[in-house]
């Protein structure tokens, strides 16, 4: 049994109210924190920690803490990031719906560790109820004396804010989220200079994802070196993984980073196997934008070592033969599964949701789907599989904002691992003219027609 | 600072931008800018085609950045060296982001008020290929009516937000903007109002391409049959410095002066653009000089001048036979002596 420090107390009845939090040890780091740390000891517990920024990136939560601007006394302001819209990610949602007083208490122990007196947690527009739980909470926060002036009687004044914005998935982006929170067009800003020196209202700004967040009240509970002590090397913690697809038992799992793959995907605690036993056949470990695996990379690397759930094992082999963490949304594929439909369905993603601010993503995301498009309808071209190749090399790392990588990163992992099944799709459109044509006919027993015949 | 692009080197002032020191510099290793605008704060770094290659970070840090940078808006450090034409990278991603910039552009460059004076033109002649690779429909926009004085063409548009800038910084009122989102995002009134300001003309001047082209010379003429003349006037709202494309001794269009970027030197307002046409308004000052390689430049000063009287709706070409012969129109056949002239040349 894994350890659980975020879903702790999630099943406990009447947790989302103030009273069973606080009753569960709730705000009990913000008491430790106001009155026996500085602010700067907080910031180096967190940085011991190890703790990872879980959006996505995993760039070290302490580290970028250190980065904000505190010196030009210009005032600070934290941002939560909650517009989690990636495809296949849905952890955030589950904490802050279940245990909405985490978050608060993260965000105020957090806001105390930077030195904010105005905080926000910018959430997405399609998740307006959990807003309204968010709100709630924050009310009853305010009651109770947590959030307001003078707080616990220390002089330090903290007010947070919910804001709900209009659901685009770019402003998951931290400057595409400030300009949103800005109440301006949710376009990426040109880096630099940085949110830690010019961010909301050109003010220093920390955006940190939700789950990130909610790690805090723990560590400064327990300290940063007991955090530490969880998961394998610079994988230190617990993390949410959002499991969906062909698996028996999908949802949300806090899994000690450093737990295998293998155990995860097959383990009766966690996701129990293939749903109706049918076998695997590709993985998504992080959301939509990470590369895809195919079965044989899943379990072990090319190197033979076990596929570990961290930041580094995920990723061993890079883009040949690794994928990322990422967020945690963890998508599983079983044979009847069509990878470029899955392929283009992703990029018809991103296509809608490029904001067109910069020229390679604005049309290459749209060139991308509609060539996959083509292909999947049956109308494809030999010709198209190294299209698409060079349109997504095209896309990657030109962009302003990181929507550009996500967007070629799953179309160049398709084609690098299943390219025979877009060969497949574009010789013989007659077999996959339903959606469905792998359900009877997987493609196991259709690849002899499109592997190269050596006499 | 010192900053060495392609192997030029050169002081600037902290702050400066790459592109700005290679500007400095000149020639083959200034990036193209689509969107980038020395005059419009905030402008640069969307349409990424002057991204560059840093091959030393600075004296301090001489790691190299591992992605290609937007020159416009990535400042120098003291001791960078930057690779522009001279990367293969580079070229590539130019190269790619032409093609990018194509795939949805109408292409109807033979009936577009800006060839010849088009930036996307002058980067694809560069930069692009001479063959297409998407086959898919191009996206299409309704046709939005946004005043007398401005056509909006938004098929053509690269969104380059330089307009929305313009009108952001020049104007007190901006009634237009970017909607929506991706490959369909647009320059558009919110809701359906003309844009009247009174230095609303400049957006005209400042757009790269023919998305926003100057109503009362639409279908007039091609930018390279006119002659431009700097003029001006006394003006209360501007400075009253313009270029005039004059067809004969008739004022076809009025413009700011553009230097070599084709940048504007000084907005000017409405009233000389739109209201000015009688040469007797202006103070002409004499013709203004473009670059060698120009396509205005076709119709170049370099041979005499002689005063020619022209209607222009009656005979488009009469009295400029060069013209004729140029264009070889096949209602008026030339002459056998002047047909081997126009296959060999008459040197």
């Amino acid at each position: 049994m894994g350890r659980k420090i975020l879903l702790e107390h999630a099943n406990v009845p009447g947790i989302k109210s103030y009273e069973v939090y606080r009753k569960m040890g709730g705000y009990a780091s913000v008491e430790k924190a106001l009155k026996s740390m500085t602010p700067d000891e907080v910031v180096e517990q967190v940085k011991t920690s190890g703790l990872r920024g879980r959006g996505g990136a995993g760039f070290p939560t302490g580290l970028k803490w250190s980065f904000i601007d505190k010196k030009s006394g210009n005032p600070r302001h934290l941002v939560c990031n909650a517009d989690e819209s990636e495809p296949g990610t849905f952890k955030d949602r589950y904490l802050m719906e279940y245990i909405p007083h985490l978050l608060i208490e993260g965000m105020i122990t957090s806001s105390y560790a930077l030195g904010c007196n105005l905080s926000y947690i910018y959430i997405r527009g399609e998740y307006m109820w959990v807003f309204r739980i968010l709100e709630q909470a924050i009310k009853e926060a305010y009651a109770n004396g947590w959030l307001g002036k003078n707080i616990m009687g220390t002089g330090w004044d903290l007010d947070l804010y919910v804001h709900c914005g209009a659901g685009a998935y770019i402003c998951g982006e931290e400057t595409a989220l400030i300009e949103s929170l800005e109440g301006k067009r949710g376009n990426p800003r040109i880096k630099p200079p940085f949110p830690a020196v010019k961010g909301l209202w050109q003010e220093p700004t920390v955006v940190n994802n939700v789950e990130s967040i909610a790690a805090v009240p723990w560590i400064v509970n327990n300290g940063g070196e007991e955090y530490a002590k969880i998961g394998i090397g610079r994988s230190t913690g617990t993390k949410l993984i959002s499991a969906s697809g062909h698996c028996k038992n999908p949802g949300v799992y806090e899994i000690e980073l450093g737990l295998s793959v293998d155990e995860f995907m097959n383990s009766d605690e966690y996701l129990g196997g293939m749903m109706d036993d049918r076998p695997l056949k590709a993985l998504v470990p992080g959301g939509s934008s990470v590369p895809i695996l195919p079965a044989n990379l899943i379990f072990k690397t090319t190197e033979g070592n076990d596929r570990l759930m961290t930041y580094e094992s995920l990723s061993e082999g890079g883009f040949e033969s690794g994928s990322m963490l990422g967020s945690g949304g963890f998508i599983v594929y079983n044979d009847t599964s069509c990878i470029v439909r899955n392929t283009w369905n992703f990029s018809r993603f991103y296509h809608h949701e490029s904001c067109g601010q910069c020229s390679p993503c604005r049309e290459g995301t749209g060139w991308l789907e509609k060539v996959l498009h083509r292909i999947e309808t049956g109308e494809g071209r030999e010709e198209d599989i190294e299209l698409l190749w060079d349109i997504q090399r095209k896309i990657e790392g030109n962009t302003i904002c990181p929507l550009g990588d996500a967007a070629a990163w799953p179309v160049a992992a398709a084609i690098r691992h299943f390219r025979e099944e877009f060969e497949y799709h574009v010789r013989f459109p007659e077999k996959i003219k339903n959606r469905d044509h792998y359900v009877n006919e997987p493609f196991e027993k259709v690849r002899h027609l499109v592997t190269k015949q050596t006499v | 600072m010192k900053v060495t692009i392609d192997g030029q080197s050169i002081e600037v002032e902290p702050g400066t931008t790459i592109l700005q020191a290679a500007r400095m510099i000149g020639g083959e290793s200034v990036p193209p800018a689509m969107c980038y605008y020395s005059k419009l704060k905030g402008s640069g770094g969307k349409c990424r085609c002057c991204l560059v290659e840093v091959t030393k970070g600075s004296d301090a840090d001489t790691r190299p950045m591992p992605k290609l940078m937007a020159s416009c808006v990535t400042g120098v450090m003291d001791g960078m060296e930057v690779k522009s034409i001279t990367s293969e990278r580079v070229l590539d991603a130019r190269k790619s982001v032409t093609e990018f910039l194509l795939i949805n552009h109408p292409l109807d460059c033979p009936v577009c008020d800006q060839a010849g004076e088009c930036d996307l033109q002058n980067l694809s002649f560069k930069h692009g290929s001479a063959n297409t690779r998407y086959i898919e429909d191009r996206r299409t926009f309704e046709p939005e009516n946004i005043g007398d004085n401005i056509q909006l063409h938004m098929n053509r548009c690269i969104l380059c937000y330089r307009c929305v800038m313009t009108a952001d910084q020049l104007t007190d009122n901006r009634v237009h903007g970017v909607l929506n989102r991706g490959d369909h995002a647009q320059i558009s009134t919110y809701i359906s109002k003309a844009i009247d300001n009174e230095f609303s003309g400049n957006m005209i001047d400042v757009c790269p391409v023919g998305a926003l082209t100057d109503k009362t010379f639409r279908f007039k003429s091609r930018v390279w049959f006119n002659k431009p003349y700097n003029a001006h006037r006394d003006c209360d709202k501007c400075c009253g410095k313009t270029t005039l494309w004059m067809f004969g001794d008739e004022i076809q269009r009025v413009t700011a002066r553009k230097d070599e970027y084709h940048e504007v030197e000084e907005f000017i307002c409405n009233e000389c653009r739109f209201e000015h046409k009688d040469p007797a308004d202006w103070v002409i000052e004499g013709p203004r000089k473009f670059e060698k390689n120009s396509v205005i430049n076709q119709n170049n000063y370099t041979r005499d001048m002689k005063p020619v009287k022209i209607e222009t709706e009656k005979n488009i070409l009469l009295g400029r036979d060069e013209d004729r012969k140029k264009i070889s129109m096949s209602e008026v056949p030339l002459k056998g002596q002047e047909k081997k002239e126009f296959k060999e040349g008459n040197v």
